[in-house]
């Protein structure tokens, strides 16, 4: 079985939904002529990165009355889609959030996990934490999302892995920093370290897609990637500009590398939680 | 010393480029003006800001004082050419000298102060006639030191190479092929005859980026960059000199009485909407 995928590595307009769907629909239209049958977009896609006080007027929800996620539902009958945007549930939490659509269905929603609150960072002051790491099915196979943060910490993807994602799907929002005498950032450098090794320990497919362009001094620096279950590297969008990059995978390499490589056969989940446990009682 | 601030100038160039092209066009303008000193920052700055824009986009503003060394004027005239900058020059010697002629006494700092906001003026004003963004020319280093005149060589609309140490300027002025007369020289404000930067700070660039490097970048305490073999003195005049400066860097505090305060819970970043 084959996913034509395509990376939509795009610059978003800050607290302009509207013009960001614009350029969602443009990208999935693009995506659909060249025979796409899923368009990953970036981290809060649809709302942009540093909202702070724009939160609570970008949020949708995920739903065939929105007027945001209406059009995006039409679209998904044609392709799957992963959008990002700020999520508020029933009672008036913000999640920065992303959501799987096909067919005209939502299939599933992930609230990011993991807040980053230091440094340059500032989400958990805005938003809420998201509390859970599902799998899903899709017709491609059982798949994950994690949204930036969320990967920077090891147990989201493992929890996927274990759920049954053989297709993880990341997006970013990530600034760029680190400027050293190298040729790539560190923080590009650090990402698709992450990515490759997630990759090559869980025999999956790990999507990498980060946005581009700036918001004040920030620069979000792109570099969308695809790397296979033996962890190669499949296709690589460019830094910093804005890209549609589309790339052929054969998820037939599952089987192949797993049959070569059984770590997920292997894996003691047993093991993981009796020590778990013991930690966990431990500390308290 | 095992630490090292060389910069990739290839990244650094397109980042910054693309930086100054995003941020003048979001909010409506294509061109930008900057106060062309002849010195390495400004000349720095003036490169991207040709190179992000087109040359035709930028105004490169020359505004000495009587005082000024010929070379100021002659070095930023070799960027103007070297880039085909369009470019105006102002004397700003009438401006400023009734203000010094008030008080017998004033000081050089003063003037040198006075000067500086004059130029400021002049950049804000011919930012109107030619519609063009100020482009900020203050590097990290004299950022951190707090080596600048408050709402005069540090205003602008933004600052490509603010997050630049000067000997990162330096290299990212090779790369550019800036004319190396203007990299060799010694840097000086040029706000009076003889005024040099290292003279003034008493230390010279390349020391003082490397323990700014240490004590900013890599989070080392004062106590580590003695420990890695700086001086104690000069680690305490200058961990001294970033704290009293603090205020430079920001805007000032806004005394809250409201539910919602400018600075505080008014939070939006300058692209809001954009």
């Amino acid at each position: 079985m084959r996913l034509n995928l395509a990376l939509a590595q795009i610059s978003t307009s800050l607290g302009d939904v509207q013009c960001n769907l614009d350029k969602h629909l443009n990208y999935i239209e693009l995506a659909r002529k060249q025979k796409a049958d899923l368009v990953v977009f970036p981290e809060l896609s649809l709302t942009g990165y540093v909202l702070q006080d724009l939160v609570a007027t970008v949020a949708h929800k995920p739903t065939e009355d929105d007027p945001i996620f209406k059009p995006l539902l039409e679209a998904s009958q044609n392709l799957d889609l992963v959008v990002g945007f700020v999520d508020e549930d029933s009672r008036h939490r913000f999640y920065i959030a992303s959501a799987y659509l096909s067919g005209g269905r939502v299939l599933h929603v992930h609230h990011k996990v993991y807040l980053p609150t230091y440094g340059l960072f500032d989400e958990g002051r805005f938003f809420a934490w998201g509390d859970s790491v599902r799998a899903f099915d899709t017709r491609f196979g059982r798949a994950g999302l994690l949204i930036c943060e969320d990967f920077w910490h090891a147990s989201p993807p493992y929890l996927l892995w274990l759920d049954g994602a053989d297709i993880m799907l990341f997006s970013s929002a990530s600034p760029g920093r680190g400027l050293t005498d190298k040729e790539k950032l560190e923080s590009a450098r650090w990402v698709e370290r992450v990515s490759k090794a997630y990759a090559s320990m869980f025999t999956s497919f790990v999507v990498h897609c980060n946005r581009v362009g700036f918001e004040d001094g920030l620069l979000f620096w792109g570099g969308a990637t695809v790397n296979d279950p033996n962890g190669e590297l499949l296709a690589q969008g460019p830094y910093f500009e804005e890209a549609l990059t589309l790339v052929e995978m054969d998820l037939n390499q599952l089987r192949r590398t797993r049959a070569r490589l059984p770590l997920l056969r292997d894996e003691r989940t047993n093991l993981v939680q009796k020590e778990l446990d013991r930690l966990l009682s431990q500390n308290m | 010393m095992k630490f090292d601030l060389t910069i990739n100038t290839d990244v650094a160039h397109q980042i910054l480029t693309n930086f100054i092209k995003s941020e003048v066009s979001r909010v409506g303008f294509t061109r930008a003006v900057i106060n062309l000193s002849g010195g390495l920052d400004s000349a720095l700055s003036c490169a991207l800001a040709a190179e992000a824009l087109g040359s035709e986009n930028v105004l490169a503003l020359r505004l000495p004082y009587r005082t000024s060394s010929p070379d100021s004027l002659e070095h930023a005239q070799l960027m103007i050419d070297q880039f085909h900058i369009p470019s105006i020059t102002i004397e700003i010697t009438e401006m400023v000298d009734p203000l010094f002629g008030r008080d017998p006494e004033i000081s050089k700092q003063r003037k040198g102060n006075i000067m500086a906001r004059q130029r400021m003026i002049a950049l804000y004003d011919q930012s109107e006639v030619f519609k063009g963004l100020p482009i900020g020319t203050s590097n990290k280093t004299e950022i951190l030191l707090g080596y600048t005149t408050m709402w005069g060589d540090m205003a602008s609309a933004l600052n490509p190479i603010g997050d630049l140490y000067k000997t990162q300027v330096r290299q990212l002025s090779r790369a550019m092929n800036i004319p190396a007369v203007i990299i060799d020289k010694p840097p000086s404000a040029d706000l009076w005859v003889g005024q040099t930067d290292e003279d003034e700070l008493g230390f010279t660039y390349e020391e003082v980026d490397m323990l700014l490097y240490l004590l900013v970048d890599q989070r080392y305490s004062a106590q580590e960059c003695v420990e890695e073999g700086f001086g104690q003195n000069f680690v305490n005049a200058v961990t001294a000199r970033v704290r009293r400066n603090q205020f430079k860097r920001m805007m000032p505090p806004v005394a809250k009485l409201s539910n919602r305060t400018v600075g505080y819970d008014f939070l939006y970043l300058r692209d809001w909407g954009t």
